[in-house]
């Protein structure tokens, strides 16, 4: 390619990026100014970090959406797992079926989803407590759960089953051997997916909740309308985008250096 | 074999079982609550109210434009992004993929209240542009979502079709016009399908960057849900789930790919 | 034969899926120590028979005897016999040892012990971890990978896998050791070793083997016995001697090693009419039976020109090695020829070829017969699902039709022959392909193809699984999608019953 061309994709992606971080960097920036609003400058600080780890309420939030993030990805990944075997295995019809009603959910609007939760729980009086939060989520990342795991599934050499049946091992012995060690990836991609969708989730939670139970975005949905951000968040954002950090380049390097060593 | 298969298959029970409950019967419910009134009275009342009302046309039409107005800045910005990264343009364009994904590891309203913020700040006020500023939103929001489809088919376009579009004498407009686009087509159509329909029926955005002075598809269900309207919401379900249908009609036939958030880690 | 030790025998064994017959009631013994070959190309029903061996799939009907004792419902994991599959299906998260101790982990081996009451019990342990080195060590051996244990499955050579593969299945000592076209994903040269070495392996282990593969030269190499198998039937069981030398029929003949085949007349007293020439045979048939004929390339000698039995015209000569491929024509014939002389082409030439080399079969079909067929109400008849042009007026001799599509007879009968059930003769020749689906009546699938020196023999099947053989001068593809069409005048009618049932008043 000519250079000017280069020289204008280099600009107009780093451009792009740049429009892309300009949100999260100028909280991270002032994140270290007591100001009331971004754009306002009251002199450095790294005061409102300790505000928010005192803050109870915020940290009683963050719990939560860690709590139901976890619980949910977990229920998912067991359910996922042995749903994507079981439809894998299924007879043709079965598995279209099941398959079809997988993908219900993935390009279904979340909002109508949601909506059709709550009309199921009004329906038969049930109170929106935890388990119904719970619920919520794992209908929304239950079929990505499946979805992750499917393509080791197929990728599988269909034989490897029958040579540890053929070799005297009982079908739940090949399961858990054989079967389980090639789709790890699968389900470990699926467990982290869920975990991201359901902290990044509003509409759900919002729909499914006990009002009186927040998680971090019904919190800051609540802030927003009273105004600008609570400065604490701020301080929350810096803490989120570092930690997400940390865990993407562990990840990242982990997976490099096991295709290395596969070479 | 029916022996051997029937411990592997009966595991997917459990999962039938929950999608039954929690994803069919709900779905099912919105259907019967769309088409019937408080006393359970089978009505098409609510149909017609929802589309007797002046304002729910309108909330469909803008809908409509900013679903198309999104989906069509995200593919023109999108588009280059991923094409530049797919022809190593930069160093390191997994990495620089991985970048452009990262912002989504932060909370979603947080983001979003992040870039009203920062709007706010610059002097792009919601209360006063709330069109600009949603706008804005949707673009800041959904734009990975078009540009990881896009490199994914376009990494794997197979190269040697491009410098035989060359060989055989195209230019590079031509060879882009003739050979290039149309093979990353199934690549746009289905990172259109991401933005289009989540654009439609979301709310939140619209909802922090234009300081709810805009109602989209999604708000007007999340209003009726506030005020335990559940019929005359589950008619706008109905509605959003007809449009979806479509929606899925119409690319049915495009290979799909990989959902965005799938190929994240 | 004898049936003493026989270790495995099926008997009238069919699969079949979702109404396709894979396996259609096959009954063959094994003997012990035996190495036997599955032959057949693809889709013949040899692996899915392996399968039912194997366990993973179960007989429709029939039943498998392992030492006279049905295990047609036991599991994979329970019956005495191990697999080596086609892409080796080693266990990739598992290193070498532990792929070929994977079965021997599994295992329990009874052992004696006297209880409190001074009573023998028969009791049964898992085998220690010095066990398991010791035979692991020795399978490795066997297969030539010792000091392997510690690899990565995928740090090794297709050939180093495929040794794995054996290892790990015969280190748990089955009594019998199926094999899938083990050899399928190796190249040329590699293939030909290992040939050598299973054949070797197969004679110090003293297991039976059951081999499958679509290589006939393969299994003409290394088996004690081979069965052919095509559309899920058994063709013929023998040595590959007998396979080789006595072909059952034209489609083992053509499907083992080169031949040249013929259709001839079998003219009583020894002597067969092909090629334009009565030839002296040793085999007996009725007289002026139509028969098939093979000849194997390597039989037909050269003679000094014009003194020979047949004369014709070298046209093409191709250098092979150790040999020349030549072809004659005899007349519109061709006749290959593999020699080691040296011989002009383009001239006049002239071969004999020794009775007992002069192989002759049974014609399996002399025409097409439709059995089922009968007529529209457009005097068309039914074959296949297709309704075809036809002459209603053979049915009745002399008879004509009227305006209304009733036959008159001579006698002045009418008669209306809708729905009538017939037979329908269609010879092999009288048959047209059409190469488009639409263009004809009735399409399908073109099974197989035998060249019979002159003409191609191809066998078309529909949806529904009727065949129509035809005679063409025409190459097909085997697999293409073609439509048949018959002339009216060439389709030969009879009634099944009495005509009298339709006569109309």
């Amino acid at each position: 390619m000519k250079k000017p061309t280069r020289i204008f994709a280099r600009v107009f992606v780093w451009a792009m990026l740049i429009l892309m971080y300009a949100p999260i960097l100028v909280l991270m920036v002032f994140s270290f100014t007591e100001a009331d609003t971004i754009g306002v400058w009251s002199g450095f600080s790294v005061n409102l970090y300790p505000q928010l780890f005192q803050d109870e309420e915020l940290m009683t939030v963050v719990l939560n959406t860690v709590l139901v993030a976890l619980a949910s990805a977990a229920v998912s990944t067991v359910l996922g797992t042995m749903g994507a075997i079981g439809i894998h295995y299924s007879r043709r019809k079965m598995k279209a079926a099941l398959e079809g009603v997988s993908q219900i959910p993935v390009m279904n609007a979340e909002i109508v989803t949601a909506l059709s939760l709550t009309v199921l729980f009004v329906y038969f009086g049930i109170q929106f407590n935890f388990l119904t939060l719970l619920i919520g989520h794992v209908v929304l990342t239950l079929p990505f759960v499946v979805l992750s795991i499917n393509p080791k599934l197929q990728q599988m050499d269909p034989n490897i089953y029958e040579a540890a049946l053929d070799l005297g091992a009982r079908p739940s012995h090949a399961l858990r051997r054989i079967i389980l060690p090639q789709i790890m990836p699968g389900i470990f991609s699926g467990f982290l997916l869920s975990v991201t969708l359901s902290l990044d989730d509003y509409i759900i939670t919002a729909f499914t909740r006990d009002t009186s139970f927040s998680t971090l975005s019904t919190y800051v949905y609540g802030a927003t309308a009273k105004g600008a951000l609570p400065p604490t968040l701020r301080a929350l954002t810096t803490v989120i985008f570092v930690f997400a950090l940390i865990i993407l380049v562990v990840i990242n390097v982990r997976s490099y250096r096991k295709k290395e060593a596969a070479r | 074999m029916s022996r051997i298969k029937f411990t592997r298959k009966w595991l997917a029970f459990p999962y039938a079982v929950f999608m039954i409950l929690f994803v069919i019967i709900p779905l099912v419910l919105i259907l019967t609550y769309a088409f019937t009134d408080a006393e359970g009275n089978f009505t098409f009342n609510n149909l017609l109210t929802f589309f007797g009302n002046g304002s729910s046309i309108n909330t469909i039409l803008v809908s409509f434009i900013i679903g198309v107005a999104n989906t069509a800045i995200c593919l023109l910005i999108g588009y280059p992004v991923a094409y530049f990264l797919a022809h190593r343009d930069l160093k390191m364009p997994a990495v620089m993929m991985l970048l452009f994904i990262m912002p989504m590891w932060i909370n979603f309203v947080l983001r979003t209240a992040a870039s009203r913020d920062l709007l706010f700040w610059i002097g792009i006020n919601g209360g006063e542009y709330p069109y600009l500023a949603t706008m804005i939103g949707m673009v800041y929001n959904y734009l990975p979502f078009v540009i990881l489809p896009l490199y994914t088919t376009m990494t794997k376009l197979d190269y040697s079709q491009i410098e035989a579009a060359s060989d055989l004498g195209a230019r590079p407009r031509q060879t882009f016009t003739k050979v290039i686009l149309p093979m990353t087509a199934p690549g746009i159509v289905s990172a259109a399908t991401m933005v289009f329909m989540p654009t439609m029926s979301s709310f939140v955005i619209s909802d922090v960057m234009g300081e709810r002075k805009l109602s989209l598809i999604g708000n007007s269900i999340q209003l009726y849900f506030d005020q335990g309207l559940w019929h005359m919401g589950s008619i706008v379900a109905v509605v959003m789930l007809l449009l979806i249908a479509v929606g899925m009609f119409a690319t049915k036939n495009v290979q799909k790919e990989d959902d965005v958030r799938g190929t994240m880690l | 034969m004898n049936k003493e030790n026989v270790i495995i025998e099926l008997v009238g064994v069919s699969k079949v899926y979702n109404e396709t017959v894979a396996v259609d009631d096959f009954n063959f013994y094994v003997k012990k120590g035996e190495f036997v070959s599955f032959l057949g190309p693809s889709g013949c029903g040899k692996t899915t028979t392996l399968r039912m061996i194997a366990g993973f799939e179960r007989p429709t009907e029939g039943k498998i005897l392992l030492n006279g004792k049905d295990i047609s419902e036991l599991p994979p994991y329970e019956r005495p016999v191990n697999t080596v599959f086609q892409k080796y299906a080693l266990f990739p998260h598992l290193d070498v040892y532990d792929n070929v101790a994977f079965g021997l982990k599994l295992k329990k081996v009874p052992y004696e012990e006297t209880d409190r009451n001074g009573n023998k019990v028969t009791k049964y342990r898992k085998l220690t971890k010095k066990e398991i080195d010791k035979k692991v060590t020795e399978a490795l051996k066997i297969v030539d990978l010792e000091e392997f244990e510690w690899r990565d499955i995928t740090t090794l050579s297709g050939g180093q896998q495929q040794r794995i593969a054996i290892a790990r299945a015969i280190v748990n000592e089955p009594q019998i050791l199926l094999l899938d076209e083990p050899l399928g994903a190796l190249d040329l040269k590699m293939r030909k070793e290992m040939q050598l070495e299973l054949k070797e392996m197969h004679r110090k282990l003293g297991i039976t083997f059951i081999y499958v593969t679509h290589d006939q030269e393969e299994a003409l190499t290394m088996s004690d016995t081979i069965v052919v198998m095509k559309d899920g039937q058994i063709q013929q069981i023998g040595t590959p001697e007998d396979i080789y030398n006595e072909p059952k029929n034209a489609f083992v003949a053509d499907f083992i090693g080169e031949s040249n085949l013929y259709e001839g007349v079998y003219m009583g007293n020894r002597k067969v009419r092909f090629l334009n020439h009565i030839f002296d045979c040793v085999d007996d048939f009725s007289a002026n039976e139509k028969v098939n004929v093979v000849v194997r390339p390597e039989d037909v000698k050269f003679a000094e020109a014009g003194k020979g039995m047949i004369d014709g015209v070298l046209t093409s000569k191709v250098f092979k090695g150790i040999h020349y491929e030549y072809v004659m024509m005899v007349g519109r014939n061709e006749v290959t020829i593999q020699s080691t002389k040296n011989v002009e082409i383009n001239v006049p030439v002239s071969v004999n070829i020794a009775p007992d080399l002069i192989h002759i079969m049974k014609k399996d079909m002399l025409s097409n017969v439709y059995d089922d067929a009968y007529i529209d109400n457009d005097n068309r008849v039914v074959i296949a699902g297709g309704a075809f042009d036809c002459d209603v007026t053979q049915l009745i001799p002399g008879s004509v039709l009227d305006e209304e599509g009733y036959v008159i007879a001579p006698d002045g009968k009418k008669y209306d022959f809708k729905d009538a059930d017939v037979f329908a003769d269609v010879a092999f020749s009288d048959i047209e392909i059409v190469d488009n689906e639409d263009g004809g009546v009735v399409c399908g699938r073109i099974v197989s193809m035998i060249y019979l020196g002159n003409h191609y023999q191809v066998l078309i099947r529909t949806e529904d699984d009727e065949d129509f053989v035809v005679a063409t001068e025409y190459t097909w593809n085997e697999d293409d999608r073609v439509s048949v069409l018959i002339p009216a005048d060439k389709i030969r009618l009879k009634l099944r019953g009495e005509a009298s049932k339709y006569v109309k008043n």
